[in-house]
């Protein structure tokens, strides 16, 4: 359903329907696409706004150390070709299961669901978009933020360090705006996570797909 | 760089992103301050964009009060865990409704 959301940021940013579609279905994560189309839509540079979106996607690398127990059993092809399903939400059901052979056949379930689901539901929101003249009007311009709003909620819930890393995120990144190109306070604004490092360990991965939840 | 390059190059990029969590050595998760630097490192992107998107989307900062009351919705919606869906919906139809009231 959140593709049709996707679409409709990315149309209204001034991507095609194809070049909207072409990130669905060749990238398929969402946060990254979001952020790459956020920066196209501020005008901004678009080799920060790359960077950006890579930033976001680090944590599938993440997500698939953890799956790479379950799904160890897969090399080459089928290895190259679940590779592109780890992401939040096939991670967070994988790890659900309770043996190996119920988690195999989760993620593949998943991956295959959401990639049709994903897709279909971005070409729909980005050829409906088209239509739209004025996306102000519609309000389309509060879609991005309230989408990445929608994303930070779960990890602001889990304690006081996610939220100072948010709170300096925002800041550093309000503060660089007037003096660097569009895209770049979002980078200078990643080195708020070192703050994440002070302090006693606690669990750090989101409540969602927290891998250590594994029962 | 045309937008077709940034395109392709972030495809590939997340790509070879998730294919190295699946081939690397697990080892690399038996760091703690790794992980939970990469754990974190989103949290602080996000706020990033949303503070970026909600107040300054060209730049120097310019409060738009219609923008700014569409995320007040989008919060609320939060607050009362409502569906994805249904938070961007509220965001962005209460900007709407206020633009075409003429306010903010």
């Amino acid at each position: 359903m959140s593709g049709v959301a996707f679409g409709t940021a990315s149309v209204a940013a001034g991507l095609t329907v194809a070049q909207t579609c072409a990130l669905s279905l060749l990238a398929f994560t969402g946060a990254s696409q979001f952020a790459l189309v956020g920066v196209i839509a501020g005008g901004g540079d678009l080799v920060a706004g790359t960077i950006g979106a890579l930033l976001l996607g680090g944590r599938n690398t993440l997500y698939g150390l953890r799956l790479a127990d379950l799904l160890g059993a897969r090399r080459g092809l089928g290895r190259a070709v679940a590779a592109h399903g780890v992401i939040d939400e096939t991670t967070a059901i994988t790890l659900a299961q309770s043996n190996e052979r119920d988690a195999r056949t989760a993620f593949t379930a998943t991956f295959a669901t959401l990639f049709l689901a994903w897709n279909a539901t971005t070409l729909v929101g980005a050829v409906a978009t088209g239509y739209v003249g004025d996306t102000a009007a519609f309000g389309l311009d509060t879609v991005g933020p309230a989408i990445f709003l929608a994303l930070l909620w779960p990890r602001l819930r889990e304690g006081g360090r996610e939220r100072v890393v948010a709170a300096l995120g925002a800041g550093i990144a309000l503060l660089c705006t007037p003096f660097l190109p569009s895209g770049v306070p979002v980078l200078v604004a990643g080195l708020a996570a070192l703050a994440g490092l002070v302090g006693p360990a606690a669990p750090a991965a989101p409540a969602t797909v927290d891998p250590e939840e594994r029962p | 760089m045309s937008v077709w390059i940034a395109i392709v190059v972030t495809a590939v990029g997340c790509y070879l992103l998730k294919y190295a969590g699946l081939a690397a050595p697990r080892r690399l998760l038996d760091h703690p301050a790794v992980r939970r630097f990469a754990m974190t490192v989103p949290v602080a992107l996000l706020a990033a964009l949303i503070a970026l998107q909600a107040v300054a989307p060209d730049g120097p900062v310019e409060l738009d009060g219609a923008r700014l009351a569409g995320m007040g919705a989008a919060v609320a919606a939060l607050v009362l865990r409502a569906p994805f869906l249904v938070v961007v919906v509220a965001a962005a139809g209460t900007t709407a409704l206020l633009r075409a009231a003429g306010l903010g």
